[in-house]
C-alpha cells in the first residue's frame, strides 16, 4: 500500500515534493484508517461477532483441513463456497461491467451517479468472493502455479477463469482508482488514471464476457453429474446473459440499502434521479431476462427437457423458472409501464433470488442429484460465508464513508474533497 | 508371455475379433489406440469372470504405492459385505456383486482409475497436475496441485480422492504404476493377479483378446467391452459377466471424449478477445463522435 502510494505521489506531484507528499499522504491515510461514527450499533455488534468467530473457523480450516469445517466429501468436492461465494457472487458482481458499458461506451449520462459505487461493489465482490476461493483450495499457496508459468493448464476452463479473475480485479481497480486519487487529493494522478479508464473498461467487458460464461463452462465437464434440466451446451451463454440481470438487480438492491444507510453521503444528483435510474436498470434487466427465457426455451426443446418435468427436480426447476424468471419479467414490465420504482426494487430482489437458485441448482443442488447421501452445507461453511459477506460490507462502508463514491462524477476535485472532509470532521466531532 | 498370447490369438480366431471390431467400424475408428507421439497405448484388461476376489491386486497396490496398511487384512472377505469406493489410501478396490445366472458364483469387479485416452481430469486441471503420459498412465504431479478439486468434479468415474482432513492435502488415485512401467515392468496389480483376471498389455492387443473371448464364449460375457467407447475410450477395459448396471459401473456415460465438451468454449475465447475490444472501441468512437456533434449543434457546450 505504502509503496503504491508513494509511487503515485511521485508521479502526481513531481520529485521535488516527493517526501512531503508521501509523508502527508501516509498521515492522511493513517488518520482515515480510524473508525468513524458510533461503534456499538446493532449492525457492528452482529457482523463483528460473525467476523471474529468466522476468523476462528478459518484458522481451524487451515490447521486441520477442509474436512474440519465443511461437509465436503469425495462425492461432493464443491460446496457452497464455490457454488454460492464464487459462482453466485461473481454473477452479482456483473453489474460493474454492464454499467461500465452503458456509461463509458454508450455514454448514457443518466447512470453516471451510480457508476462509482457499482464498480466499487464489483471490485470488492471479486476481492472477497474470489478471495473465498483461497479458503476452498486445498493448497492455496500453489494458486500462483498457473500464473507464474511452471504449469499452464491451457486446456482448462478453470485456467481461463483464474487468469480472468486476476486481470479483471486489476481492471476494476483501475476503473475505481480515480476515486482513490480524488480521496488522496492527487489531481494529476487522477487525470492519468481517468485516461486509462476507457481502456480498462473495454478490457474489463471482454474479460467479464469470458469469465462469466467461463463459470458456466466449468460445468460442461460434468454432463452426467449436473441434472439434465440444468445441463446444456449453452450453459456458458446462459451464465453470461443471466449475469447481466443478476448484476443489474444487485445494483438495484445495493441502492436500496445505500439509500437507507448512507443517506448523507449520497449526492443530490443521484437523489433526484434515483427513481428514473431504477426504472432504467429495470429496463436493462428485462431485456436480458427475455434473452435468457429464449435460451431456456431453446434448451427445453433441444434437450427434450419435458421428460424430466414430472419428477421432484422437475417441480424444483419449474419453481425456479416460473417464480424467479417469468414472474420477475412480468413484474419488471408492469413496473416500467406504471413507472413504479418501488416495484422495480422489489422485483430486483426476486430476480436475485432466482439467480442464487439457478447457480446453486447447477453447482450444488442439481449436482449429483441421484446420490443417496447428499451434500448440504455445514453450519461453519455458512458461517464463514456470512463472515466474508460481513467483511465485505465493512470495507464497503469504510470506503463509502471516506471516498467520494456517491458524489457527482464530474464535480471539481478539490471542492468535493473539502466538502467530504467537513462531513468527516463533523462526524468525528459527534463521536 | 506376449508370444503365447499372439499364438492364442491366431488359434482362437483373430477373424472373430476382426469381425466384432468390424461391427461398428465408424466408432472403432474414432478411438485412438496410440498417443500423439505414435506410441502404442498400454492398457489393462479386467475379466470379471476370471476374478476370484482374492484381493491380491489390492495388497500389491498397497505395497507398490507405500500406502498405509488397512485395518482389515487383505485376506479377509468381510470387506465384501458392502460396496467399497477407492480412497486416498486405497487406489484400487474389489467389490462383490451377485451373479444372477449362477448364484453361487458371485462376480468380483475391480474399481480404480480408468486411465482415459483423453482424460477429463487432465483437461480440467489448471496447473497440469493431472497429466496423461504418452504410454497411457494418467499421473499426478503433487507439487503442482493447488487442491481445487475440479478434477473430481470432472472425472466421469469419480476416481480422484482428496485428503479432506489434512492441512496440506493432495489428490490421490491409481497412476497405473507409471514408474514400474518406465522401468519396463508391469503394474503391481497385474503382476500379482493369480488368475489372469487383470491382464497388462498394449491396448490394441487387449481389445483383440477381449473380443476373441466374447466371440468364443458368447454366453459367458455381456457383448460389450466396457471402456472401449466410454468417454472416448479408456486405457482399462472390462469384460463383464453381467450388465454394467449390475456391477456398480457408471452406465450413462457419453462416448464423447470429455475435453471436447469444453473445447468449443475455449476456441471461442480468442474470438471474443479479438472481436469484443475492436467492436467496443469502434462503438466508443462512434458514440463519442455523435455526442460531440450533438453538442456543437446545440450550443458551445463543453467538450468531453
Amino acid at each position: 500500500m505504502a509503496n503504491r502510494t508513494e509511487a503515485s505521489a511521485a508521479s502526481a506531484e513531481g520529485k521535488m515534493t516527493f517526501r512531503q507528499v508521501a509523508r502527508e499522504t501516509i498521515r492522511f491515510v493513517l488518520s482515515e484508517l480510524k473508525p468513524k461514527g458510533k461503534m456499538l450499533t446493532p449492525f457492528n455488534v452482529i457482523t463483528g461477532a460473525i467476523i471474529l468467530s468466522g476468523l476462528v473457523m478459518i484458522a481451524i480450516r487451515f490447521a486441520y483441513g477442509l474436512g474440519a469445517v465443511s461437509n465436503l466429501s469425495q462425492n461432493y468436492p464443491w460446496g457452497i463456497w464455490i457454488g454460492f461465494d464464487v459462482v453466485t457472487g461473481v454473477a452479482f458482481a456483473g453489474g460493474a461491467y454492464v454499467l461500465c458499458f452503458v456509461v463509458h461506451i454508450l455514454k448514457v449520462k443518466k447512470f453516471e451517479p451510480i457508476i462509482r459505487v457499482t464498480v466499487l461493489n464489483g471490485f470488492l465482490a471479486y476481492v472477497f468472493y474470489a478471495g473465498a476461493l483461497l479458503l476452498d483450495l486445498g493448497r492455496p499457496w500453489n494458486v500462483i502455479n498457473p500464473i507464474i508459468g511452471n504449469a499452464f493448464g491451457l486446456s482448462s476452463v478453470l485456467f481461463l477463469v483464474a487468469w480472468h479473475f486476476m486481470l479483471y480485479m486489476i481492471c476494476e481497480f483501475l476503473e475505481f482508482s480515480p476515486v482513490v486519487a480524488q480521496w488522496l487529493n492527487w489531481p494529476r494522478a487522477r487525470r492519468i488514471l481517468e485516461g486509462l479508464s476507457t481502456g480498462a473498461v473495454i478490457f474489463g467487458i471482454t474479460l467479464s464476457t469470458l469469465h462469466q460464461s467461463g463459470l458456466g463452462a466449468l460445468f460442461l465437464l460434468a454432463p452426467t453429474k449436473v441434472h439434465p434440466l440444468w445441463y446444456s451446451g449453452n450453459i456458458p451463454v446462459m451464465f453470461f446473459v443471466s449475469s447481466i440481470f443478476a448484476g443489474l438487480s444487485m445494483v438495484m438492491i445495493e441502492s436500496y440499502f445505500s439509500q437507507k444507510a448512507f443517506k448523507d453521503r449520497i449526492g443530490h444528483e443521484l437523489h433526484a434521479a434515483h427513481d428514473s435510474i431504477l426504472l432504467g436498470l429495470g429496463k436493462g434487466a428485462v431485456g436480458a431476462l427475455f434473452a435468457y427465457i429464449f435460451l431456456k426455451l431453446i434448451d427445453f426443446v433441444h434437450y427434450k427437457q419435458w421428460v424430466h418435468l414430472g419428477t421432484p427436480m422437475g417441480y424444483w426447476y419449474l419453481f425456479e423458472i416460473v417464480g424467479f424468471v417469468l414472474l420477475p419479467t412480468a413484474l419488471f414490465l408492469q413496473a416500467i409501464r406504471t413507472r413504479n420504482a418501488k416495484l422495480v426494487q422489489f422485483t430486483a430482489f426476486l430476480t436475485a433470488v432466482g439467480v442464487i437458485l439457478n447457480r446453486l441448482n447447477v453447482s450444488v443442488i442439481g449436482f449429483k442429484w441421484y446420490e443417496t447421501v447428499r451434500y448440504y452445507p455445514s453450519v461453519m461453511e455458512i458461517w464463514i460465508t456470512l463472515a466474508i459477506i460481513s467483511m465485505e460490507m465493512w470495507v464497503f462502508r469504510w470506503v463509502i464513508l471516506r471516498m467520494p463514491v456517491f458524489g457527482e462524477a464530474h464535480e471539481v476535485v478539490e471542492e468535493k474533497t473539502a466538502e467530504d472532509m467537513e462531513v468527516v470532521t463533523w462526524k468525528a466531532s459527534v463521536l | 508371455m506376449t508370444i503365447s498370447r499372439r499364438n492364442f490369438l491366431k488359434v482362437a480366431g483373430t477373424a472373430g475379433g476382426v469381425l466384432l471390431a468390424g461391427a461398428n467400424p465408424a466408432r472403432a475408428a474414432q478411438v485412438p489406440q496410440t498417443s500423439a507421439g505414435g506410441i502404442e497405448f498400454n492398457g489393462m484388461l479386467i475379466d470379471t469372470t476370471k476374478c476370484i476376489g482374492c484381493r491380491a491386486c489390492e495388497e500389491a497396490c498397497n505395497e507398490a504405492n507405500k500406502l498405509p496398511k488397512p485395518k482389515v487384512s487383505f485376506s479377509s472377505e468381510s470387506v465384501f459385505e458392502e460396496t467399497r469406493d477407492t480412497t486416498t489410501g486405497a487406489f484400487t478396490v474389489v467389490n462383490r456383486f451377485p451373479n444372477e445366472k449362477k448364484p453361487d458364483e458371485p462376480i468380483f469387479v475391480r474399481k480404480q482409475c480408468m486411465h482415459c485416452n483423453q482424460p477429463a481430469c487432465a483437461s480440467a486441471c489448471l496447473c497440469r497436475a493431472m497429466e496423461k503420459t504418452k504410454e497411457a498412465a494418467v499421473i499426478y504431479h503433487k507439487d503442482r496441485c493447488m487442491g481445487c478439486r475440479y478434477c473430481m468434479v470432472a472425472c466421469p468415474f469419480d476416481i480422484p480422492k482428496f485428503e479432506y482432513n489434512s492441512p496440506t492435502p493432495f489428490v490421490w488415485k491409481c497412476i497405473f504404476c507409471n514408474e514400474r512401467q518406465m522401468r519396463g515392468e508391469q503394474p503391481a496389480c497385474s503382476e500379482a493377479c493369480p488368475t489372469g483376471a487383470t491382464l497388462f498389455g498394449k491396448k490394441r492387443d487387449l481389445l483383440e483378446i477381449a473380443k476373441t473371448r466374447i466371440y468364443t464364449e458368447p454366453d459367458k460375457y455381456v457383448h460389450k467391452i466396457y471402456g472401449e467407447h466410454e468417454v472416448g475410450g479408456t486405457g482399462w477395459l472390462f469384460l463383464m459377466g453381467a450388465p454394467e448396471e449390475k456391477l456398480g459401473m457408471k452406465t450413462n456415460l457419453p462416448t464423447t471424449p470429455y475435453p471436447e465438451l469444453t473445447s468449443g468454449f475455449l476456441y471461442g475465447v480468442p474470438l471474443v478477445f479479438v472481436l469484443w475490444p475492436s467492436l467496443l472501441i469502434g462503438l466508443n468512437y462512434l458514440i463519442k463522435d455523435s455526442k460531440v456533434s450533438e453538442k456543437k449543434e446545440a450550443s458551445h457546450g463543453e467538450q468531453d
